[in-house]
């Protein structure tokens, strides 16, 4: 809890020196509302349906988005991870598809998905993957081959030593995988549903309050809410996973 | 006495062609049942390789291993394995009482029995009440106590052990061969232990083994006539002990030992200087009978009397 009041006031912190640049006239007010404002505005929009309801389309497609990649990437990792023949091969694939942006990719989706909530789903899906892909296949290729022997030495066969061993072993490397998809998911739903013009989500509503000229405290407070909902689902997942894995300190690594 | 453990003809080599390793060659040796016996050779001799032949985590390229009569070709049921670092072997997201239960596992005990064992095995090796938390929240020999309770849940006919003791503190190591050896007779289980330490070996076993470097092959083998009592202190000053220590610590540095050694005088100083660090390491634990062993066993310490004064 303590963690979490410190990143409070930085967030505090910001948001005033927000304020205090935009009224001492060091940003121009035009191009950015102050802090209070958009405070005021947000607020205000807690209340309108319309605005809520582009969150939820938002949040449902993430969260849809990032359990899809789970279920695609952890067992691709899996594979991958343990079998050096399967890995070799697709290197050279997945080193060619893992830097294109996902953006990138949003004509040829719009193309052949549309711009539903597919379309955003499936990019997001597409960014999402490869940390929770990158993190399991090294999760299974770094286990430790004492802790498989004294498995295999207390007469557990190979799938049962998997079971129990190999993917406990692997649990909080993977999670780690899943706490930075789900920030880099976050960021692909909402770019893709700014960038493809969905018909409801956050994305599509900072983009009418940037074309409707002068909403820019809209655009502000809607950039705020994703700001927010990123902070808000990354210390949930940090705090979850410290409660899940007291017995490994994968965080460290993972922030380094 | 019935035979636990036959080795014929052992071999294992690594690798194929000229890029080969034979660790292991020709090895052939019996263990009686209810023994405690003692593998003792230099570094890197290829101990760890037999040890896993022999609990069949490896298939060998040559011989044959049986056990009560059964060839070993995978882990057999009934043999455990003390591996030395605990903090690789015991699975930390386990509670220590889960660790324990592991083997039990697989061999559908019921989960109320699984229970009451484990209780009762932790007990026996000094740990009980601490089966709810977690093995890195308990001290190095207290881990390795762990891994011996969970060696020895499944009443295990044949116990291995690889350097079980070579990650410990002195004070703790003494504790750790003082128990190895009261639950060997507790429990009339047979031991085959693997070590470096030429003291730990004569003091904990009935029967030395001193293989050579690598491709390990067996040089000696020795009868330990110790008191099945014994004691940290008064064991280790007996002039029984310190002659047999000396005949291991001149075994191991004899020609035969060395002969395999690819011409090699600083693999052979560093075997000589292990021993030495053994001896230092056993003065320092307060055993009292330093100065006694060190004029015997001057003559092993020598090349390394600089290792053993520099880690003291």
């Amino acid at each position: 809890m303590r963690t979490f009041a410190k990143g409070l006031t930085g967030l505090l912190g910001f948001f005033l020196l927000w304020e205090i640049a935009v009224q001492a006239g060091v940003l121009p007010d035009y191009w950015v509302p102050p802090a209070s404002e958009v405070a005021t505005t947000f607020v205000t929009l807690l209340g309108q349906q319309e605005f809520l309801l582009a969150v939820i389309a938002t949040l449902l497609a993430w969260l849809i988005s990032l359990g899809v990649a789970i279920a695609v990437g952890v067992p691709a990792g899996l594979l991958l991870g343990s079998v050096p023949a399967v890995q070799s091969a697709s290197r050279a694939l997945i080193e060619f598809l893992r830097p294109i942006p996902a953006v990138a990719l949003v004509p040829l989706v719009m193309v052949t998905i549309g711009s539903g909530p597919d379309a955003k789903i499936t990019l997001a899906v597409y960014a999402a993957m490869w940390p929770i892909l990158f993190n399991t296949i090294y999760a299974f290729g770094e286990i430790d081959p004492v802790l498989l022997d004294s498995a295999r030495a207390a007469g557990a066969n190979r799938r049962q030593s998997l079971t129990w061993v190999a993917l406990p072993h692997a649990a909080p490397f993977i999670f780690t995988g899943v706490r930075v998809a789900a920030s880099i998911a976050l960021i692909a739903v909402i770019s893709v549903e700014y960038i493809a013009a969905s018909e409801i989500g956050l994305g599509r509503y900072i983009l009418e309050g940037g074309m409707n000229n002068g909403h820019l405290d809209q655009v502000m407070a809607g950039t705020v809410l994703a700001g927010l909902a990123g902070w808000a689902i990354n210390s949930a997942l940090v705090g979850g996973g410290r409660k899940l894995f007291r017995w490994a300190d994968t965080e460290e690594r993972a922030t380094r | 006495m019935s035979t636990m453990l036959e080795v014929s003809g052992l071999t294992h080599q690594y690798g194929q062609g000229e890029r080969a390793h034979v660790a292991v060659r020709d090895l052939t040796f019996t263990i009686e049942s209810g023994q405690l016996a003692c593998i003792v050779g230099p570094s890197g001799c290829g101990k760890s390789t037999l040890l896993r032949c022999i609990s069949g985590l490896i298939p060998a390229t040559g011989g044959s291993v049986r056990l009560h009569g059964d060839e070993v070709s995978g882990v057999p049921d009934d043999l455990a394995v003390v591996f030395q670092d605990y903090s690789r072997s015991l699975f930390p997201w386990l509670t220590v009482a889960k660790n324990v239960e592991f083997p039990l596992r697989w061999q559908k005990v019921p989960k109320a029995d699984r229970k009451r064992r484990a209780e009762e095995v932790l007990e026996s090796v000094g740990l009980s009440g601490v089966g709810k938390k977690y093995p890195w929240q308990l001290s190095g020999g207290m881990q390795q106590r762990v891994s011996i309770a969970r060696a020895l849940v499944s009443r295990p006919a044949l116990l291995l052990m690889d350097e079980p003791f070579a990650s410990v503190d002195a004070q703790t190591r003494g504790e750790l061969e003082d128990l190895t050896r009261r639950v060997q007779r507790e429990l009339g289980s047979t031991i085959l232990l693997v070590t470096h330490d030429i003291d730990e070996s004569v003091y904990l076993a009935d029967r030395v083994l001193v293989l050579s470097k690598s491709p390990a092959a067996i040089v000696a083998d020795l009868d330990i006539a110790l008191p099945a009592d014994r004691d940290q202190i008064t064991t280790r000053e007996s002039e029984q002990f310190v002659s047999l220590r000396s005949e291991v610590a001149r075994l191991l540095q004899s020609p035969q030992v060395q002969r395999t050694g690819e011409a090699d005088t600083t693999d052979a100083a560093h075997a000589a200087g292990e021993s030495g660090d053994a001896a230092g390491a056993r003065t320092d634990a307060g055993s009292g009978a330093g100065s006694d062993r060190f004029t015997e066993t001057h003559g092993t310490a020598e090349s390394s009397d600089e290792t053993a004064t520099a880690r003291s």
